[in-house]
């Protein structure tokens, strides 16, 4: 629907947000639901890489690991100790939910870098699928363990009884803003990454053989993605691991 | 949309076309990530955390029992030591008084014989000069005769010179 020509975008033969666009693989004018896309096909290699990372590499099941399983076994440590240290003990029995967000954030977003790929996770569409399940999931999970008394979670009882109403509006209001700031956190940070690199990336092109700056430029933009990546995967998990511990133990 | 040259203008993330297939696909994806991690992997993986916890465990636990039994050993060496130590002192010490009697014993033999020997020198001695008084006195009084007969030979009388020659003597 929103095609244009290249004058519609500007002067500059600079499209970053190109990259974005998702395409039927296999051709065919319309998208259903079902239809293979490119993105399809980088969720299909995030899933061979997850399981290149966590079922091949510790296939030895050395006592002393391999480079690779020990990358493994630290990945999983990590996650293991953040949700404990997190949500607790009874945050563990939804450990597995959350490292499979965690490995396909940081998945999807490493492999979002290579150049040429596709970068699932800079899809508000795929963010917010995410960040909704989560939320869905926490509240349900909240009133499945505690009733209505899991309402105590915005009545802040200690507080002073004169601020109470005013905090439940504020609590209420950003509970509910949760998912949204949620997703957009992780799809604004890839896309922007993403987008400043092809920005650079044109402008190189644009000056030719002395694109020394632009080239310089990428580089370091790319290091600094490398880290946003890993950082966001990070973020996106331990807030996750907050909304899990405040439906474990709502009293605050 | 359509393929091609032509750019898309605005944000697809904004997009409604691309939604749908987008949803789908990421569902399958989860799903399929989940059982992968879930169901394989995570089981291996804590399954080779706890066999190598276990291990270790259990080598801190042997290298413990060792150390005990390293200072058990040497606590015995020690006490073997000392109590070896003591029984040489005690056997030191027994000769030591042993030998210390012996030679008590042949000290007071050794002055029992001399305190012999010198009262047997004295008695000896004593009657070596008492002969030797007697001798003399014989000698004296002949020699004291033979004077007096030569000088007065009216006036030899052996009884007065032998008188004579004794109250000399004593004198």
């Amino acid at each position: 629907m929103a095609t244009g020509t290249e004058e519609a975008s500007g002067g500059f033969n600079i499209h970053p947000m190109d990259q974005f666009v998702i395409k039927p693989l296999f051709g065919g004018e319309h998208l259903h639901w079902y239809t293979v896309t490119n993105q399809t096909l980088w969720l299909f290699l995030t899933i061979v890489v997850i399981g290149l990372l966590m079922v091949v590499s510790i296939r030895g099941r050395a006592m002393v690991p391999t480079r690779m399983q020990s990358v493994a076994e630290v990945i999983y440590g990590f996650v293991h100790k953040m949700v404990r240290d997190i949500a607790g003990e009874e945050g563990l029995k939804y450990f597995p939910y959350i490292f499979t967000l965690f490995m396909f954030i940081l998945v999807a977003n490493v492999i979002g870098l290579l150049p040429r790929s596709f970068t699932s996770t800079s899809h508000i569409a795929v963010t917010g699928v995410l960040a909704m399940a989560v939320f869905i999931f926490v509240t349900v999970l909240g009133f499945v363990k505690h009733g209505l008394g899991f309402l105590k979670l915005f009545w802040i009882s200690s507080a002073p009884m004169a601020l109470r109403p005013i905090l439940l509006i504020i609590e209420v209001i950003s509970y509910f803003v949760r998912p949204v700031s949620h997703s957009i956190r992780l799809a604004g940070n890839m896309m922007a990454g993403h987008a400043v690199i092809k920005v650079f990336a044109g402008f190189a092109g644009a000056m030719g053989i002395g694109a020394i700056a632009p080239i310089v430029a990428i580089m370091a933009v790319y290091g600094l993605e490398m880290l946003v990546v890993c950082i966001q995967a990070y973020v996106f998990t331990i807030l996750t691991c907050v909304y899990l511990n405040d439906a474990l133990h709502p009293g605050h | 949309m359509a393929a091609g040259k032509e750019h898309y203008v605005g944000m697809p993330q904004l997009d409604p076309e691309f939604m749908g297939t987008q949803v789908f696909w990421l569902v399958v994806a989860l799903i399929v990530i989940y059982f992968l991690l879930a169901k394989v992997a995570m089981p291996r993986i804590e399954s080779i955390l706890a066999e190598r916890h276990g291990a270790i465990q259990r080598d801190l636990d042997q290298a413990a029992e060792l150390k005990l039994r390293a200072e058990e050993a040497e606590k015995s060496y020690q006490q073997a030591l000392a109590e070896a130590r003591s029984e040489a002192q005690r056997i030191a010490a027994e000769t030591k008084a042993e030998i210390g009697k012996e030679l008590e014993t042949a000290l007071a033999k050794a002055d029992a014989e001399i305190a012999a020997q010198s009262t047997e020198s004295e008695a000896r001695i004593a009657e070596v000069r008492a002969s030797a008084v007697d001798s003399i006195k014989t000698v004296a009084g002949d020699v004291a005769a033979d004077i007096v007969k030569a000088i007065l030979p009216s006036a030899a009388d052996a009884k007065a010179v032998a008188s004579a020659v004794a109250s000399k003597m004593k004198g």
